[in-house]
């Protein structure tokens, strides 16, 4: 087991290594010069080329990466052109409010989900069975942005029930999480349904029918645990996911985490703090599926981490 | 003496997406304490329906007809709690293919002990009893299989601790339906002794699904031979297979030769077993019967009492053993 962890950080080092070029190429590749967005289409000649030069922007390509990577292997990403400040603090600094948010969605995906594709699935063809199915389908088709924008309308506006931007309280929270959840939790639902439903066509559900338990302790005991088995890989894999949730999410109800960060910088040019944002979530993504792997092992014995690769 | 169990006219009608199918129609017979009874049949003549109907653990939208009397009471009426509790405790059931009928999440030992552990046992004398289990079942070196997972065990080894897990309950009934058709010739051998002496041993009475002849031959102490959802003709088990009163059983005894040797050839059945979709008028064994007649395509024959404890649902019953 040991071994085997060991050997997927060493393989993530390189995915991050590929990640952290790709960063670079496309930062590079994207229209749009960060000198004249810092000083202004009026600036001289000479302005430019000074700020161009203090930037590293006038080296060669190659050379600009071989920096870049050793920069990068010391988590440096150079400067906010913005800011002044060094760009992967102020990216760190970040991380709370979006963690806030990702997680308090997926708490409200996994219950909400589990719940309702568990109702439905232990009865498959039932009424609750087709109507969890209409909502999720219902809910999986409708884009973020426009389910934000609605609950806004809704219970911001309309209701005045809760603040439609910013954060702070518990009741900031409420909107964005629940607009990043619902799709989420339609996945869950959805999964969780066609998983239980498929389980408890297992011939060992007959065997735990067969020792006399009752449909609960046969859904409880034996169903759901085997059930679950995919519907926590699909958690992990979309937690990942979720980041290009949040960075809509964030700009729609003005919350301060990284994806409102990012569209910042991205519109600004500005390439230090892009870079580390980007890096950051790479790295976050690939240790979710890291976790995913290893909780999915415990919960099936069949695929124990240990020899097989 | 009632017997143990005694199903009585039992219909079963499934749901298919071309109708209703009725795949057991007025199946009756008896199982005496302590007594193997083997039901034989081709594939989709209803066994598996009839052994399930009897534990009560039919697919969704079945609906059941005739009597299941469990020590005299009714069970096909009783409540379903009651049904329930009756399952694992009182009749219990292995299956055809011991690898999917386990969790394959869960160590071995904790499901064999399940039914004792919810029923209240502390969980040192669960673990003991389902120790003494394991080594009933033949599984050596109990202690340590009881913390494998089913994809840790051979083929056989599955088998035996399915029989362990159907022996925790202390049932008086069990249900093997075709206990050892997924398993290696070697092993299918050595579970059937096992469940022999088991039988023998712990006063256990049995009912032994299987299309396999010789395995009911070597087992069985009675055999009802079912075609196409209804009893063709029953009685104890070497006065059938010696003489047959019935056409297919005759077929089916000549199709296998070292059950009743007289012939050395075997006689595969002729034509298509008949399916509960389609099922001929009068007897359903007409199409394929060397001794059909007239009266056979229009007249469903009734099973009834041919000999001593021998039933036939044959119209000609008293001509097959001469012929
Ligand atoms: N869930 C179901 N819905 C509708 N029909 C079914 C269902 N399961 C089985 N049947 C039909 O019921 C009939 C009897 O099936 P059963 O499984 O009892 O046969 P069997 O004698 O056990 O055969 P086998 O030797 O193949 O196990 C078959 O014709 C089959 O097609
Ligand atoms: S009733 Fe007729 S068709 Fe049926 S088994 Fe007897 S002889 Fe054959
Ligand atoms: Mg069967």
């Amino acid at each position: 087991m040991f071994r085997v962890i060991v050997k997927r950080l060493l393989t993530g080092v390189l995915v991050m290594w590929g990640a952290a070029s790709l960063i670079f190429l496309i930062v590079r590749v994207a229209p749009g010069d960060p000198v004249t967005i810092l000083l202004g289409t009026d600036a001289s000649a000479e302005q430019i080329a000074e700020l161009t030069a203090s930037l590293g922007l006038d080296r060669p390509l190659l050379s600009q990466y071989l920096t870049y990577l050793t920069d990068v292997a010391r988590l440096d990403f150079g400067r906010s052109y913005l800011l002044g400040q060094p760009a992967m603090p102020e990216v760190l600094e970040r991380v709370p409010a979006t963690a806030e948010l990702m997680l308090t969605s997926t708490a409200i995906a996994v219950v909400v989900g589990l719940a309702l594709g568990l109702l439905a699935g232990s009865r498959p063809g039932s009424i609750v069975d087709r109507i969890v199915s209409a909502c999720t389908i219902a809910l999986q088709s409708f884009p973020t942005f426009w389910v934000g924008i609605m609950l806004i309308l809704a219970f911001a506006l309309a209701f005045r029930m809760l603040p439609s931007a910013g954060a702070g309280t518990p009741a900031h929270l409420v909107l964005p999480s629940v607009t990043l959840a619902l799709p989420f939790t339609a996945i869950v639902a959805r999964l969780t349904r066609t998983s239980v439903a498929e389980t408890m066509g297992e011939p060992y559900i007959q065997t735990a029918r067969s020792k006399g338990l009752t449909e609960r302790q046969v859904l409880a005991g034996h169903a759901l645990r085997n059930s679950l088995i995919p519907v926590v890989t699909v958690v992990g894999l979309h937690m990942g996911g979720l980041m290009g949730g949040a960075v809509i999410v964030e700009n729609v109800f003005a919350w301060p985490g990284l994806g409102s960060l990012i569209v910042d910088a991205v519109s600004n040019r500005d390439y230090a703090v892009v870079q580390a944002a980007t890096f950051l979530i790479a790295g976050i993504v690939m240790l979710f599926n890291l976790v995913t792997d290893l909780v999915y092992s415990q919960l099936d014995p069949r695929i124990r981490l240990d020899g097989a690769v | 003496m009632s017997p143990l169990l005694s199903v009585a006219g039992l219909v079963v009608d499934l749901p298919s997406p071309a109708g209703v199918l009725r795949v057991v129609d007025g199946v009756s017979f008896d199982i005496p304490e302590a007594t193997t009874v083997g039901l034989i049949g081709e594939s989709g003549s209803g066994k598996t329906m009839t052994a399930n109907a009897v534990i009560g653990l039919l697919p969704g939208g079945a609906v059941l007809d005739g009597a299941l009397r469990w020590r005299g009471e009714d069970v096909l009426r009783a409540d379903p709690g009651r049904r329930r509790r009756l399952r694992g405790r009182e009749i219990a059931m292995i299956f055809q293919d011991p690898l999917a009928a386990l969790n394959p999440t869960q160590r071995i030992g904790r499901q064999v002990g399940e039914i004792l552990r919810r029923s209240g046992m502390r969980r040192d004398e669960v673990r003991r009893r389902v120790v003494e289990l394991f080594d009933r079942a033949g599984i050596p070196e109990p202690s340590r299989r009881l913390r494998n997972y089913p994809h840790e065990f051979s083929g056989g080894m599955r088998q035996r601790a399915m029989i362990a897990l159907a022996l925790a309950g202390n049932p008086a009934l069990l249900l093997a339906d075709e206990p050892t058709t997924a398993l290696d010739v070697t092993v299918q051998a050595r579970i059937l002794r096992l469940l022999r002496s088991i039988q023998r041993d712990e006063g256990l009475a049995m009912l032994l699904v299987s299309h396999d002849l010789r395995v009911v031959a070597h087992v069985a102490h009675q055999v009802v031979v079912m075609y196409a959802g209804r009893v063709a003709e029953r009685g104890p088990t070497s006065a059938v297979l010696s003489r047959p009163a019935h056409p297919y059983t005759r077929a089916l005894v000549q199709s296998v030769p070292a059950v009743r040797t007289r012939t050395a050839i075997a006689h595969p059945l002729p034509g298509a077993p008949a399916s509960p979709a389609r099922r001929p008028a009068g007897c359903a064994f007409h199409p394929r019967c060397p001794l059909a007649r007239e009266r056979c395509r229009s007249e469903q024959p009734v099973v009834r009492q041919v000999a001593d404890g021998r039933w036939s649902a044959c119209h000609f019953a008293g001509e097959v053993s001469r012929s």
